[in-house]
Formats: structure tokens, sequence, C-alpha cells
């Protein structure tokens, strides 16, 4: 097992350099999905284990380093989220064949190939660490690898840009990172997680580090500055990895603080669902008015860290009461990961699809791509369905978790006491509203990218190959499958959650999560109903037209008999109540002209939505930042004389500190 | 016996729905001194657009043929979970009202493609006021359900609204089911495009939301988003005229009887609202919303202490 479990490892990282090697000739094409699948196969075994039969994979051995150890382990919480990277990783791989061909850069491509890999390798190492330095050594190669990614089209100003802010953003993470570790360490005498089982009495200075540190990489709101600008910048299956799973690595890191921590104090409850409603709503808002696609999905990713974040919340908050409410809301956080994972690949894969294909990802000069790209169009509908959190795809059961976690909230019951049900409280409203505006997000990427009129010419010709289509739709089916099967991944998702939990559990407390899967039987019965009801309704729709004169026309434009596909509403103008009722909190910069005169000229309307952390928090933090480090320069103005005195200076204090 | 109840419950919704068209029409006609239109209208002109061919947009695709369908299942399947005469419902499980409300925003989204789909700019424009405003009413009902599951310690409708009946009226809670209720008016109007909202008779295509998007449907597609909205008013009355009457006087015939008249009656007070109100102006409509969110919030002061 543990032999499977390294080979999976180790292939990836052997596939990148595989990739290097032969990718300048044609069959170096399929180096990197083949072994991303072989790799997936491996780590069937080792997955099924540890998920389905509990055991824990242990593997240690003693390095050359001074510290720490190689010592990797697979327990239920790395399971998991293996599973994620196993699903999401093969189709991200074919994709990538696919999205990078007959673009004539074959030495681009293999080094596209060999740094998606070492992604992969990267995520999947932080994953099973199980030494302190060791993960801090994966994360660095997991953080860098995405860095390259981000670069890929690096003679592009803006790309340069992302790359730049990333950077950034990770390595402030990992300085947090590094401070937790270390600070653990020094206390436990050993960087082995066992030994710092406990957070040795200091959980309540490492859990707030662990928050940033982990947090910029899963875009927390606040911490997200990069993922706006690296998900459109880098190429769309990296995307799709990057956000399906590297973000996830940040969600994995907190929970794996918590699987620590021997007890939750309130008040990490508070802090995680304070920060969950800020990126839901946050993210979301900021999603509704984007017109770029990518960056629109890069921000509904904030979004969704919220929501998972809400379910930890509502997770740890409920532990302290009612050890049911805990773990009904953990399996929904837990489950809103992996489906997330899957239908946000999806969505990045499409839209890579479509920009490939039209050239473009604004949402204002596309449009009407259903007729001519149909399959990508199908698939895009389900993956919008699904990541709205609609019955009966996926998301809709994560969603339905963490709601029924904060409805037992309210709901008096064994507990009653006031600051849980005002959690719970926060929670469903939050989500409630976060759900409608994600809808809306979701109804202008795809109205306006795939719905009506095209609006420019450059739109998209026909559908990719089957090795773009063929990923995509299989995680489009998977969506299906899970939302059909959600009892089933209640139940899965819930024996993780029980095994993060810090009591002491007994088999019993599976009998709430039994029973809200039994309840979403129900959900699956009705959907099942449901759609066979559509079939025979659309069927009995063709029989009564059948023998009638059915007939195309031009749309109702108000008598106006010749409508033009610039007349069509854009993006834009569809979120504009949106745009409107946020005004005050996304502080866009608004210019432009209204016609004016009988004769009207031209008219111009611009909007800028930059955010407002970049305007007033890491602006003026970065401008002082700049300030001091500009005063420190002084220090340092290259005079022989000057540096002989600091030599001076130094050996005298440090005389009169031995004389002390 | 419940199950068979439930059957009877939904297939007199499915009969009924469209008449309650009527009453609201026929309510405002009395309010202006008219005649109204005859009592069963709606269903002649259900009927007449079954029999119908149809003009599509050239250049729509199958969502838009689709989107009318959908709606429809995805209404009937909401229809199903809410309890009639507080009898339980045909389905009910812990967390169904997450179920309902999700149902709707499927019909909703469907309706919103095919709008989208013909590209004309009105539809757009009635695509995005109905998407915002809906996005805006959805944590006003979850919450008021929570509010509800608070009061009578359930969380699935079937279970609130049996229980409501009786002692949960006229305890200390009753000043939180009265602002639950209220909220609940507010969402009803909001998702049913009635006054002061969205105006069901109007024909100015600019301020037109629900309307609007349907424009370019007709024939039985625009049959099965007429019979929709009816099974709409149907659903979402329930949830309110439940709160009035819950049932529970002991005699089924009676709580029947009773349910049906409180279903009618709040048809009639929709009636006079639209009668008596103007709409508001589009940029109002979020505050009206926001009015309903607070009062959906305030059953927390009574419930939890």
């Amino acid at each position: 097992m543990e032999f499977l479990l390294l080979g999976s490892v180790a292939l990836y990282f052997l596939s990148a350099l595989g990739s290097l090697s032969f990718g300048r000739r044609s069959p170096g094409g399929w180096i990197v999905p083949l072994s991303s699948v072989l790799s997936s196969l491996m780590a069937v075994l080792p997955l099924v284990s540890v998920l389905a039969c509990g055991s824990i994979l242990d593997f240690r051995v003693p390095w050359g380093f001074p510290v720490g150890s190689f010592h990797v382990r697979m327990d239920m919480l790395s399971g998991w989220f293996v599973l994620i990277l196993s699903l999401v990783s093969p189709a991200v791989a074919l994709y990538g064949r696919g999205y990078l061909s007959n673009r004539g850069e074959t030495v681009r491509g293999s080094w596209t190939g060999f740094f998606l890999q070492m992604l992969s390798g990267g995520i999947f190492m932080v994953l099973i660490s199980y030494d302190g330095i060791l993960f801090l050594l994966s994360w660095e190669i997991m953080s860098m690898a995405a860095f390259f990614l981000v670069m890929f089209d690096h003679p592009r100003e803006e790309n340069r840009r992302a790359g730049w802010i990333y950077l950034v953003a990770t390595h402030l993470g990992t300085a947090f990172l590094f401070f937790m570790f270390f600070l653990l360490g020094a206390k436990a005498g050993s960087f082995d997680l066992d030994s710092l089982l406990g957070l040795g009495g200091m959980a309540n200075l490492v859990f707030p580090l662990a928050i940033v540190g982990f947090g910029a990489k899963a875009g927390f709101l606040g911490l997200h500055l990069w993922l706006p600008e690296a998900h459109p910048a880098a190429p769309s299956h990296g995307s799709a990895l990057m956000s399906g799973v590297m973000v996830k690595t940040g969600i994995y890191g907190v929970l794996r603080v918590l699987a620590m921590a021997q007890e939750w104090p309130q008040w990490w409850g508070w802090l995680l669902l304070i920060l969950g409603v800020a990126s839901g709503l946050g993210g979301v808002v900021h999603s509704v008015v984007q017109r770029d696609l990518k960056r629109l999905l890069a921000f509904c990713t904030v979004e969704n860290m919220g929501i998972i974040l809400i379910g930890l919340g509502i997770g740890v908050l409920g532990t302290g009461y009612d050890r049911s409410v805990g773990v009904i809301a953990m399996g929904g956080a837990l489950l809103h990961c992996l489906n997330h994972s899957l239908f946000k690949a999806g969505l990045f894969m499409a839209a890579g699809s479509v920009i490939k294909t039209a050239g473009t990802g604004d949402m204002d000069w596309l449009g009407g791509l259903c007729r001519t790209m149909p399959r990508t169009g199908t698939a895009f509908l389900v993956l919008c369905l699904s990541v709205c959190g609609l019955p009966p795809f996926n998301g809709f059961v994560g969603e339905f978790l963490i709601y029924t976690a904060s409805y037992l909230t309210v709901v008096p019951g064994a507990m009653s006491s006031v600051g849980l049900r005002i959690g719970g409280f926060v929670a469903i409203s939050s989500l409630a509203l976060v759900g409608g505006l994600a809808a809306m997000a979701f109804l202008k990427a795809y109205g306006m990218v795939f719905l009506g009129f095209s609006r420019s010419d450059g739109a998209a010709k026909a559908d990719p190959g089957s090795d773009m289509v063929v990923p995509m739709s299989s995680l489009t089916i998977l969506c299906l499958v899970l939302g059909l099967a959600g009892s089933a991944s209640i139940l899965m998702a819930g024996s993780v959650a029980t095994a993060v939990h810090p009591l002491d559990l007994s088999l019993g407390s599976l009998t709430p999560l039994a029973e809200v899967s039994k309840a979403y039987l129900n959900v699956s019965f009705i959907s099942f109903v449901l759609f066979g009801a559509g079939f025979w309704l659309w069927r009995l729709r063709a029989r009564l037209q059948r023998d009638r004169t059915v007939s195309l026309g031009p749309v109702w434009g108000c008598g106006y008999g010749n409508p033009s596909a610039r007349m069509q509403y854009t993006g834009s103008s569809f979120s504009q109540p949106v745009f409107a009722a946020f005004r005050s909190f996304l502080r866009s910069e608004v210019a432009g002209s209204l016609p004016e005169g009988y004769f009207p000229g031209p008219s111009i309307f611009h909007a800028d939505t930059s955010g407002v952390f970049h305007r007033y928090f890491y602006g003026p933090l970065f401008g002082t930042v700049m300030k001091v480090v500009g005063e420190a320069r002084k220090l340092h103005h290259g005079g022989t004389h000057l540096y002989v005195f600091y030599v001076f200076a130094a050996l005298v204090a440090v005389l009169l500190w031995s004389l002390r | 016996m419940d199950r068979l109840f439930a059957l009877v419950a939904v297939a007199v919704a499915l009969v009924a729905a469209p008449f309650l068209k009527t009453v609201i029409n026929r309510t405002k006609a009395a309010v202006a001194g008219r005649q109204g239109p005859p009592l069963l209208l709606p269903y002649r002109s259900l009927v007449r657009l079954m029999s119908k061919g149809a003009v599509y947009g050239s250049q729509t695709t199958w969502i838009f043929r689709a989107g009318p369908v959908v709606s429809l299942v995805s209404t009937m399947g909401a229809l199903c979970l809410v309890p009639f005469a507080g009898r339980p419902a045909l389905v009910h499980f812990e967390g169904d009202i997450l179920l309902m409300a999700y149902l709707m925003g499927v019909g909703r989204f469907f309706t919103v493609f095919a709008a989208m789909d013909t590209g004309s700019s009105f539809e757009g424009m009635g695509a995005d006021r109905e998407a915002f405003f809906s996005a805006l009413t959805e944590p006003s009902l979850l919450l008021g359900v929570a509010g509800l599951g608070a009061i009578t310690g359930s969380l699935s409708l079937s279970g609130i609204y049996g229980k409501l009946g009786g002692s949960a009226f006229l305890g200390s809670n009753l000043p939180a089911l009265i602002f639950i209720l209220a909220a609940f008016v507010i969402v009803y109007l909001v998702e049913n495009s009635r006054i002061p909202v969205d105006d069901p008779t109007t024909h100015l295509e600019l301020t037109m939301i629900h309307e609007v998007m349907v424009l370019d449907h007709c024939g039985i597609d625009l049959a099965f988003i007429e019979y929709g909205g009816a099974l709409k008013l149907w659903t979402m009355g329930l949830l309110v005229s439940g709160l009035v009457f819950p049932g529970g006087t002991g005699s089924l015939w009676l709580d029947v009887l009773l349910s049906l008249c409180c279903l009618m009656g709040f048809q009639v007070v929709v009636g006079l609202v639209e009668s008596s109100s103007a709409r508001l102006k589009m940029g109002r409509v979020p505050l009206l919303l926001a009015v309903a969110f607070v009062m959906s919030t305030l059953w927390i002061m009574w419930v939890v202490r």
C-alpha cells in the first residue's frame, strides 16, 4: 500500500521530467496525461483502504538534513483531498494536451507539462507530508510550480504583473506558515506532526497564524488578491488545477491544524464563520460585476471558499455544544471541497475552450456560442447549475448539509445557547444571499457567452477537439452522478468529518449524518420523478406541435424589425443592478459620457472594479513598507568607511553585552 | 391515509391553481367597478394556447424551448413539498424547505436562460431584474422558515405547518409569527411578480420584469409558463395562508374548507393590494426587500433568549 502511494507521487515528478525530455517530440504530448491517469489508478487501492476501511498508511525514513524527516502519512483527511486531486488531475492533464496543441510552441508546451506535473506532485506531497519541514518544502514546490504556470504567457505585461502579485501573496502566506511551524517545532523539539498534537499549548497563537498562512493560498477575502489576477493569466488547464485543487490545500491546512488541536475554542468558530461570510459575500459581489469570464470564475472560487468556511465555522462552533451539528457542517464543508473542485475545474476548462476558439474571454464580446459549440455549451450549462447549488447536481449536496446544520442550530433541542443560534442565523442568511447572487453571476456568464446573438465576428467556429471536450464532459457527468447519489457522498464525507473531530468518537456520532443522508434520498427520488415528468411534458409538447405550423421569425423588438447583435443586453448591463446596489462596497471607478443633443455622437462607458483591498489596504501597506525600506537603504550607500564603522560598532555592542 | 390526502391535495392544486388568477382579477375588477373576466377565463386561455402552433426567434436554441418545460416541472416539484391544511405533504423530510427554495431557483434559472436566448434587449432587462430581486428574496424566505422552525422545533415544512396550530399562536411567539408572515407576504408579491414590484398587466416593455421575459414565447410554451405561474401562486400562497390558518380544528373537512377559504382570501388581499398601490421605482425594490429581510430576522428577539 505505502509502495503504491509513494509510486503514485513519484510518477508525477518523473512525468514532469519526462515532459521536459520528450516534450519536443510529438509522442511527448501523451506522457503527461498518461502518467496522470496511471498515477490516479495507482492511488485507487491506497485511497480505498484509507477512506473505506479507515486504515492509516505511514512511511518514514530519516534523511540527511539536520531537521525533520521524510515522514509520509495518509489518513482520512489527507485521503479525502488526495481523492480530489486524483479525480481532477488526469482530466486536467488530458485537457492540457488539447489546449496546447497547434499553438506551434512545443517548447512552452513541454515546460507547461513540467510545471503542471510539478504542481500536482507538490499538492500530493503537501497532502501526505507528516513532518513540518517536509510540509514546507512541498508547499514551496507547489507554490513555485504554480507561479511558473501563471507566467506561462509572460510576454504580456499584465501576466507578468499577475505573476508578481501571486509571488508576493504566496510568500507572505508561507512566511506565516514558517513562523507557525518553527514556533511549534521549537516548543516540541521535533517537527513531526505527531509530536505537535495539541499544538503544544499555543493553540490560540498558532490558529491565527494558520488562518493567514493557509488563507493566502485558499484565497480568503482580504488575502484573495492574487486569484483574479493569476487565474486568467495561467493557461486554462493550469487555472483549473489551481482553482480546483491547489486552493483546497489551504482548506486542508486549516483542517489539519484543527485536527491537531485537542480542543477547539469557540472564538475559532466565530473567526471561521465571519471570514466565511466575508469571503462568500465579497467574492460573489465581485464575481457578478466582472467582464472577463476567467476573472468571474476566480472570484467565484473566493465565494465558494467562503461557503466552505461557513461550514467549518458552524462545525467548530457546533462541536462546542452539540456534536451532531458539528459533524454535519464539517461533512458539508468537506463535501463542498470535493464538489467545488469538480465543477470549478470543469468551468475553467469550458472557459479555456471558449477563449481558445473565440479568441477572447471578454463576455461583452461573446455570445451565441451554444450553436457553434453545442457540447461545450451543454457541459457549461450543467456546471453552472452545479456551481449555483441547484438540485439535482452535486453543488446542492454540500450546501444542503451546511444549511441543515445551520438550521439545526436554531431549532431548540439539546442545546439552546444563544451564541450558537446566532451563528446559525448568520450562516443561513448569508448562504441564502450568496446563493442568490451566485445564480446571478452564472446566469450572466452562461447567458452572455452561450446564448443570444454573437457580439463579435471572432466568435467560435466549432467545438474544440474531443481531447478537450471529453475531460470536461467527464467532470460534468461526475457532477450529475455525485448529485443524484448524494446520500452516498454524504456518508463518505461524514466519515472523514468524524475523523477530524477532536472528540473521542464512538460509532454513534454517525447517526445524524445517516439521518441527513436518508433525508437526501428524497431529493434524489424527486429528481428522478421530475426528470421523468419533464421528459413526458417534452414529448407532449412535440406531439401537440407535430401537425401545426411552427415557423421562425425575428424576436419582438417593439416593432423594430431589424435588431442587431450590438443592441443586445451585455454582461455589464446585466450586472448593473448589483453594481448599483453594492456601489459603496465595490468602490468602482466609473467614467463615461452620455449621448447628448439632437444628433448624438458616440457615448462611452467604462467601469473599473479593481477592488477595495487594493486601494484601501494593500496599496497603503506596501507604500509604507516601501517608505521604510527606502529609509533603510540609506544605511547602505556603499562607502567602505561606513561599513568599517558598522563592524566596529557591532564589536563594541557585543563587548558591552558580554560585560553585562 | 396521509399519503392519500397529500396526493388528493396535489391533484386539487393542479386543477384549481389557475382559478387563483380569477380571484385576484375579479377582486381588482370589483374595486375598480368593473364586471371582471369570466370565472374560467384562465382555463380557456390555457386551452386556446395549447391548440396553437408557434413562432420561434430565428436564432433561439433548444434552451428556449426547454425553458418553460423545466420551470413548470420544478414548480410541480415544489408543490409536492408544501403541506395543505396542516397535513403532511406528499414528500417531506428534514430540510425540505431548501429543496423547495432551490427547485424554484432551477425554474427561475431556465426562465431567465430562455429569455436571454432570444438575444433581445427587453428580455435581458427583465432577466437581470428578476434574477436580482429573487436573489434578494432568498434570505427572507429561508430565514423566515428558520424562525418557524425555531418556534415549532421542526425542520421540515410539513412538521412546521403541522405544529403551528393552537398553542404556538397565542403564546409569546405571536409577534414573531406576525413579522414572519409580513416577510412572506412581501416575498410572495416579489416572486409572483405582483404590484408593487412588477405589474402582470403592464404593456410597456421597458417597465416589465417577469412579463417581458416571456414575450417571445407562444403556443404551448406560453401555456406551460402561465400554468407554472398559477402553480407558483398556489404553492407560495399555501406558505402564507398556512401561517394564518394552520389547521388543527380536529375535523378534516373543516380544515380543508377553512384552508381553501384562507388561500382564496389571501388572493383577495393581493387583489386589494394591487388595486390600491402603484409600482415602486425599480431602484426602490431592493429597499422593500431589505424590509422583508429585517422582518424575517426579528423573530430572534422573541424566540431566542
